[in-house]
């Protein structure tokens, strides 16, 4: 098929290129956008790597297709600091020893950052469902619920 | 100086990158001209490859490529990989050509390579090619490649014997001949895959200004891929650069060298174009190695105590199609028999064999896990047969703690007798017991069967062989910045050496942590190394770096005497400066000693003094150093379902003296959630003609957050006296024991129907199976 414009938005600023319809949006994110931060873990939709926020929803980007977030908005995790200031959620993760590979982390992050501002009272068996949708094969899973209790606890706190 | 860092729980240096998105892992890297490689992999499990037509996929838009083994070249097409993994007990030293050209031998193995322009049009190009294959008979089954006419594994090989190791130590027919009890009892151990959350990749740029391959490459052991890539092209190491950047987890699979760390830098070279192949998660279920199949058939002797006398028996060992590892898995199983225990007489034999299955390679903990749950089931038999409490039969069991160093009796593949260094069994146990509040499980168990709810209680233990040979090392470097620098040889693949490493210099150079950098895992850059598996960097990396910190130390100690005009003994290492400890403002700082060290043209080198405020090390352990642990699982079985639910877990651990405790917990847990997910969830399934069943993560089962229980970790720290820091690695501990504490907490939990389990994974449906059979009700 012949190659659609599309604009995305990402992390405020816009990335407009011709693509191939059949590209993901992850492809977008990495190779057009050339944020690296997105991981990409099985392009089947199980492992959650490669989530990122559209549009305030947490998004699988191996399951979207770029053109499908055209005039969207996109915050992938290079998105979420503010300066050299860490999000509560990434300064968590730092904290708790939520992460040692790193390469689940920016979906954890980003799965557990869309979650929490819908839910900023959410207790350990809630955050543990919020992230069921994520794979992580390095940490089991308890330094990052206890990220996202933290990080939690300090959204509340900041309001 | 004092001791501030070793020890603490440090947080790590390499979080900031990573929890922003800055990590440099190989598909983040772009070169100028970059092309793109996908595999045409082979549908059949045993096939002969009678033709491949190329010429569709060649017309395709964006392709540069289409390689079979013949466009190669001459030298390459016929040219096996060279073994890393070497064993003189190797009996068919069968490694695979790059690409394969006459016969295919599990499902997956790269047959041709296409390049594109971008991985899309690769992909669509890898379609179009055909290839004619003739299907040939497969073996599956692990158990039956020794049977007379049993299909083999490679149509030119006698039979699919890869090797026969043997554990022999003791009078094993005494032992046997007048015991009060024997006991027998067989066993499947099915392990998986690594599955680590980053797939496999390889960037390969042969670069004109730089004369030579550079090789980014996401592996655990950069220098074995340089050596293995080095000798297979027959080119000089200094013209083969191997670079791990970050790397998305290893466990075990990411330390050999495959086909395809060899071909993409082949067609880099040919083409004259860098080209990128990402492994995506389908080829990493068929092509990425995987633990292959153990089926155990065990005896135990055993006084009326439960005092065991002897143990014998025979596995038999999965190779699947090729040995790019060697013996590597069935030795790590060897050497940990009989594990903790005292056990007067051993002969266990172990056959190895070819099958028709992806290759064969170790996954965390490799052979150990298998071991320590062989002998576990023998501590569960012997329990359950003669009616006593399975704590108090390891107890009996148990080396003492006035028993190190401690010999089985049996040797090492090097001839060196098995030695454990150190340890407290009886302790760590203890330990545990009181972590699981083990003594009021029965009441918390009575409780439960009130409400008509099964729950169970399972413990296991084991020990590591921590700390491999032969080396690791590094060098430490202040910078005329003031910044010291850590090199090494050493990959990492979330561990955090780097943060370790730091703790360790930072002690010894009186500096702070931030001040340190920490680069590794670039053969460029630092010339040695071996590769990050078995546990080994702390113990090995950790004394080399301790003794490159303290060749550091000695040297700006003495330098500052020479220029403070006072003793050595008199001066400490503290903020950055070497000062007088009782005028703490006479000093002179790190930093403008290292100016000293590295003059420009016309100034002098300080007397006596070689260039550089540097010292480099290759210090390692005397012998290895064998931590240990003794985990409890608590569970819940559903009858009506066959679900288990880990309710609980404890650990107790000794990893001797621990540098970052948070890095330890973090190993452990990690370690011990990898074994749970052995034990009730992870299958990689074959049908009987060798076609991979499960190669999605619908299909292949992956503990996520939802099933895993709370994970409590106590320590003991028994030091190994074989190294200057007293460590002992941490990174498989938790892994090892836990498939015998699920499954024995099961058997617990359904004690009232006598059902014991042994295979693993325990899936529902078993379990469903075994209660049936044994008449439970509602159950159907």
């Amino acid at each position: 098929m012949e190659p659609l414009s599309v604009t995305v938005t990402v992390n405020g600023q816009d990335h407009t290129a011709d693509v191939e319809p059949r590209m993901h949006l992850g492809d977008f994110l990495r190779t057009v956008a050339r944020k690296t931060g997105t991981h990409l873990g099985c392009e089947h939709g199980v492992c959650g790597a490669c989530t990122v926020i559209v549009d305030g929803d947490a998004v699988r980007s191996c399951l979207m297709l770029a053109v499908q977030a055209n005039g969207k908005s996109v915050t992938t995790i290079e998105g979420l600091a503010s300066g050299t200031e860490l999000h509560p959620v990434q300064q968590a993760f730092r904290d708790q020893h939520a992460l040692q590979c790193g390469f689940c982390t920016p979906g954890m992050i980003v799965s557990l950052t869309a979650y929490l501002k819908k839910n900023p009272d959410a207790d350990e068996a809630e955050i543990r469902k919020a992230i069921s949708g994520n794979i992580c094969r390095c940490t089991g899973y308890q330094g990052i619920v206890a990220a996202g209790l933290q990080a939690a606890k300090a959204m509340r706190t900041e309001g | 100086m004092g001791v501030r860092y070793f020890g603490a729980k440090v947080l790590r240096s390499e979080d900031p990158r990573l929890v922003t998105g800055h990590g440099r892992y190989v598909d983040d890297i772009d070169l100028p001209g970059l092309l793109h490689a996908a595999f045409v992999r082979s549908e059949h499990a045993h096939a002969r490859l009678r033709g491949i037509d190329t010429e569709a996929a060649k017309a395709m838009p964006g392709v540069h490529a289409v390689m079979t083994a013949d466009d190669l070249g001459a030298a390459y097409a016929d040219k096996p990989m060279v073994p890393v993994y070497p064993s003189p007990l190797v009996k068919q030293q069968i490694l695979p050509t790059a690409l394969a050209k006459n016969e295919v031998n599990y499902v997956g193995q790269p047959v041709v390579l296409v390049v594109a322009a971008s991985r899309s049009l690769a992909e669509d190009a890898a379609t179009r090619v055909v290839v004619d294959y003739e299907p040939l008979p497969a073996i599956v089954d692990c158990r039956k490649a020794l049977d007379a006419g049993a299909p083999r594994a490679h149509g030119d090989s006698p039979n699919n014997l890869v090797a026969e190791l043997a554990n022999a130590f003791g009078d094993i027919a005494a032992a046997f001949a007048d015991a009060p009890h024997i006991f027998a009892c067989e066993f499947r151990q099915h392990r998986g895959g690594c599955h680590a959350m980053e797939c496999r990749g390889v960037i390969a740029s042969d670069d004109p200004y730089n004369d030579g391959l550079t090789v980014y490459t996401s592996t655990q052991a950069p220098y074995l891929v340089r050596k293995g890539l080095s000798r297979w092209l027959e080119d000089d190491e200094n013209r083969v650069r191997v670079v791990a950047p970050d790397v998305g987890g290893g466990f075990g699979p990411k330390a050999g060298i495959y086909v395809e760390e060899l071909v993409i830098p082949l067609a880099a070279r040919i083409l004259g174009r860098p080209v990128k192949w990402i492994e995506d998660r389908r080829e990493h279920f068929t092509a990425t190695n995987q633990q292959g199949d153990q089926w155990w058939s065990l005896e135990v002797a055993t006084e009326s105590d439960g005092k065991i006398r002897g143990v014998r028996g025979r596995v038999m060992c999965d190779s699947g199609a090729f040995v790019p590892y060697g013996l590597l898995l069935p030795f790590t199983t060897r050497n940990l028999l009989p594990g903790p225990y005292a056990v007067p007489a051993l002969d266990v034999k172990l056959d190895v064999v070819f099958t028709n299955t992806t290759c064969n390679s170790p996954v965390r903990g490799a052979g150990r896990p298998n071991s320590a749950y062989a002998m576990e089931r023998m501590i569960e038999t012997v329990a359950r047969e003669l009616k006593l409490d399975t704590v108090e039969v390891r107890r009996r069991n148990f080396i003492g703690a006035d028993q190190f160093p401690y010999q089985p009796g049996h040797k090492l593949p090097n001839g060196a007798p098995v030695t454990y260094d150190s340890g407290d069994f009886h302790g760590c146990l203890d330990k545990v017991l009181d972590l699981a509040d083990f003594a009021g499980f029965k009441e918390r168990q009575a409780a439960a069967r009130r409400e008509g709810r099964y729950i169970g209680i399972g413990v296991s233990s084991c020990i590591e062989d921590t700390g491999l040979l032969p080396f690791e090392g590094a060098t430490v470097r202040v910078q005329p910045s003031g910044r010291v620098m850590i090199q090494t040889g050493a990959a990492s693949q979330g561990q955090g050496h780097g943060t370790a490493c730091a703790q360790i210099v930072a002690d010894e150079l009186g500096v702070e942590i931030e001040d340190i950098v920490y680069q590794s895992a670039d053969t460029g850059t630092f010339p040695h190394g071996v590769g990050t598996v078995g546990s080994r960097i702390a113990v090995t990396l950790g004394t080399a770096v301790h003794g490159a910190a303290v060749g550091v130390r000695k040297k700006a100690l003495a330098l500052a005497s020479m220029l403070l005009q006072t003793p050595e003994e008199e001066l400490e290492l503290e903020g950055g400066v070497a000062r007088v400890k009782s005028a703490p403002g006479t000093a002179v700082a790190l930093k403008d000693m290292a100016h000293q060290l590295a003059p420009l043209t016309g100034t002098p080198l300080p007397k006596g003094f070689s260039p550089g405020l540097e010292s480099t090390s290759y210090d390692g352990p005397t012998g290895l150093a064998y931590a240990s642990g003794s985990n409890i699982a608590e569970v819940e079985v559903d009858i009506g379902t066959g679900e288990v639910k880990v309710l609980r877990y404890s650990v107790a651990h000794d990893c001797g003296r621990m540098i970052n405790p948070l890095l330890v917990e973090g190993q452990i847990i990690g370690g011990v959630v990898h074994g749970i997910g052995n034990a009730l969830f992870e299958r990689m399934h074959y049908d009987d003609g060798g076609q991979p069943l499960s190669t999605n993560y619908g299909e292949y089962l992956l503990p996520l957050a939802t099933e895993m229980p709370r994970i409590d970790v106590t320590h003991q720290e028994t030091p190994s006296p074989a190294n200057p820091l007293g460590v002992k690695g941490a990174g498989e501990g938790g892994t090892m024991p836990a498939a015998n504490a699920i499954i024995a907490a099961i058997e617990d939990a359904l004690e009232p129907w006598g059902i014991v389990i042994n295979d693993y994974p325990a899936e529902p449906q078993r379990i469903c199976e075994l209660l049936d059979a044994a008449g439970a009700p509602s159950s159907g």
